[in-house]
């Protein structure tokens, strides 16, 4: 019961900050509400003892990819701007789309089984010694392992080029 | 049943949790206050040893120094940092106009908190610990992410354009060096088949400073890099003309910055010795708890003089010169490292599998510093090619046309090219 | 676990409460003067001209590029090296190729010359 209540605060301080991404004041500003939201998502995990998944959500996207983007913020934008009008024009479209498409999910969604079930048993803590040997398992997840690493290093080749281009550019 | 000399944690814990389930209190409440109280104390320990660790520091660096450090404040100048604590406590915030009050009142407090959230999973001897969380090696890198947030938010709400390029810099000089300390953490983690810190200290029968010493050196320097310490300390140097991103910080606040910084240190010296030297082992250690908090508190004096004592001793790097060391050296050499002992181990279980317990600790420990030193020595060249291809600059000026009576001097462009 | 995570909580939200109090306490006990030079930004004794605007260098987002590649790339690395003692050699090497396939990455950002501070 009081495990539910945790569960709906954070969920609402998720869906509030991720709300006040898209509608905050000024960019720096989204992008701090992005932190909280994504800090949200890493509670989440916690609460369904993913571990692993909660650190890494905050090692990687708080840590990495909302610095990334603070940095692109400063890189095409003066610091205190406002940024214009918030609001496109025919945003009750969007919102009218939107609001669609949750109704159809939770609608999908409710006929799943796995629904309507409660929190099992939580993980077993040697879930992840097993993940480690699946990804390196010829029959499980090898090939997807090895495709990642082709795939990070396209794009750490698409980082470069685009860096040493503009080096280049600058003279 | 714990008895109180050897196991006082242990004991204390279990009075306490008797004296609450006695009263009447359901099961989880008692768990919920134990954890409250026992995190208060680590949390209040941690902050107040800081006081201790800010007298140490200077008293320290006075005497490398050849001076004395304070040393009118109480006997040996003890109460010193007391009274700067008290001084600090009275003085004013002075807040610059136009900045975000909650982003730039938060800053301090993330900052100091990433650094107490740290002390949550470090054992200190075999019951005291706050808790062993099964991912605790990557909870530490995920709460120095935390900290980078703050000098962001520091940096930011100043409304300062100085305080934003300072922070800018400290952010790249801090996830530059995280991914050498990332790939350096993996060793003990592949080493001892855990993420726990307890399961590291526990399966660490030799030290694993022994048994993987490049990652103990690589992880050492960039934890100095990520507290921003000398040589590293760009960040709070005069590089833009002020103090960095807390230059429009007063008082309290500026007050936690530094003793962020200051516990920061400390915290590095408690996973090294936790990671790389064995944290609460030692002889008769299991038996009798409280040894092992005495050896673990030893380990960490001596590698936290030591990085006084680099602290003290080094001038400081340019920017350049810190991140060609990170990105030419230190990742590739991590990750040599890291290839290295994951295949010369491997390789070499066969061989040990059939030898005595105890003959197989010492030639595993001898087949992987072989490993580390080949590693080494057949970087070093590579070192040597990556990092002095760069020529240096010539400053040196020009002849100076020297002025004769004959002769009167041409004008020429100026001194400097 | 989930005893964790509650004690982490407990933890971090005592580690933000209790600096914030101290502020608040400091807030309260020190002396409140505000003056126009005072809350002026500070930028070395001489007024500040025009809004706060900083000349970014692209050289931050290249290193922030870089250091998310090769931190997603550890992260895969965490689960391989907690079952490492229970292994083939055959799934080192598999991890070891992953391993050159970036540092081979890096090499060659190096080369480019992108990693060096302008």
């Amino acid at each position: 019961m009081i495990l539910q209540i945790f569960f709906l605060i954070v969920a609402l301080v998720t869906l509030v900050s991720a709300f006040l991404v898209v509608t905050a004041r000024g960019l720096m500003h989204s992008a701090l509400w992005l932190v909280l939201a994504l800090f949200g998502v890493a509670v989440l995990f916690a609460f369904l003892e993913a571990s692993f998944f909660a650190v890494v959500q905050v090692l990687v996207y708080i840590g990495a990819i909302a610095i990334l983007i603070i940095f692109a913020v400063m890189l095409t934008r003066r610091t205190k701007d406002d940024s214009g009008a918030r609001l496109i024009k025919g945003w009750w479209v969007a919102m009218l789309a939107s609001l669609a498409l949750f109704a159809g999910l939770v609608v999908a969604m409710s006929t799943w089984p796995g629904f309507q079930i409660g929190p099992g048993a939580g993980p077993d803590p040697a879930i992840l010694p097993q993940f480690g040997m699946d990804l390196v398992d010829p029959n499980k997840y090898a090939i997807p392992f090895e495709v990642a690493s082709i795939l990070l290093l396209a794009a750490l080749v698409g980082a470069i080029y685009i860096a040493a281009g503009r080096k280049e550019g600058k003279g | 049943m714990p008895v109180f000399p050897s196991d006082p944690y242990g004991f204390l814990t279990q009075w306490f949790n008797n004296l609450l389930l006695h009263q009447g209190l359901p099961e989880t409440t008692v768990r919920l206050i134990s954890f409250a109280v026992g995190s208060l104390i680590l949390v209040l320990g941690s902050l107040l040893f800081c006081l201790l660790l800010i007298w140490a520091e200077r008293k320290i660096g006075g005497r490398v120094q050849d001076r004395l450090g304070p040393n009118r404040v109480g006997p040996y100048g003890i109460v010193q940092a007391v009274a700067d604590m008290m001084k600090i406590f009275t003085k004013e915030f002075v807040t610059p106009a136009g900045v975000d009050k909650v982003v730039y009142n938060l800053a301090p407090v993330l900052s100091v908190a990433a650094v107490i959230m740290i002390w949550a999973v470090i054992p200190f001897t075999i019951t005291f610990f706050g808790t062993d969380l099964n991912v605790g090696v990557l909870y530490i890198v995920a709460v120095g992410g935390l900290a980078e947030m703050g000098i962001v938010m520091a940096g930011w709400g100043s409304n300062n354009k100085f305080a934003l390029l300072g922070a800018f810099r400290a952010v790249a000089q801090l996830i530059s060096y995280e991914v050498p300390m990332v790939v350096a953490l993996l060793l003990p983690v592949m080493l001892s088949g855990s993420m726990k810190l307890s399961e590291i200290v526990r399966s660490q029968d030799v030290w694993y400073i022994i048994t993987a010493p490049v990652a103990a050196a690589i992880f050492f320097i960039t934890s100095l890099a990520e507290n921003g310490r000398a040589p590293f300390d760009l960040m709070e140097a005069e590089s833009e003309i002020v103090a960095g991103f807390n230059v429009e910080y007063s008082g309290l606040k500026f007050g936690f910055f530094f003793v962020g910084d200051f516990l920061h240190a400390f915290t590095i010296a408690l996973l090294f010795s936790v990671l790389f030297l064995g944290g609460w082992r030692g002889p008769a250690a299991d038996q009798i708890p409280i040894l092992g908090f005495f050896y673990l508190g030893i380990k960490t004096a001596i590698v936290y003089f030591f990085g006084l004592l680099v602290r003290f001793s080094l001038p400081r790097f340019r920017i350049d010169q810190m991140m060609n060391l990170n990105w030419k050296m230190l990742t590739p050499l991590s990750l040599g490292i890291l290839i290295a002992t994951a295949l010369v181990d491997k390789g070499s279980a066969n061989l040990l599998s059939s030898m005595a317990p105890t003959a197989r600790l010492i030639v595993r420990s001898i087949i992987l510093v072989l490993a580390n030193v080949l590693v080494v020595w057949s970087f070093s060249d590579i070192f040597d090619v990556a990092l002095g291809k760069r020529p240096r600059p010539v400053v040196a000026l020009e002849p100076r046309p020297v002025a004769r009576p004959e002769q009167p001097p041409t004008p020429t462009e100026g001194g400097t090219p | 676990m989930l005893n964790d995570w509650l004690y982490i909580g407990i933890f971090m939200v005592l580690s933000l409460f209790l600096p914030a109090a101290a502020l608040v306490i400091a807030g309260i006990l020190g002396p409140k003067k505000p003056s126009p030079i005072k809350n002026s930004t500070y930028e070395c004794g001489i007024e500040t001209v025009g809004d706060t605007w900083v000349q970014f260098k692209a050289q931050y987002y290249v290193y922030a590029l870089v250091f998310l590649i090769f931190d997603v790339e550890t992260i895969f690395l965490y689960p391989w090296a907690l079952a490492y003692n229970q292994m083939t050699f055959f799934m080192i090497m598999e991890a070891v190729i992953f391993i050159l396939i970036l540092l081979g990455g890096l090499i060659y950002a190096i080369r480019k010359g992108v990693l060096e501070w302008q």
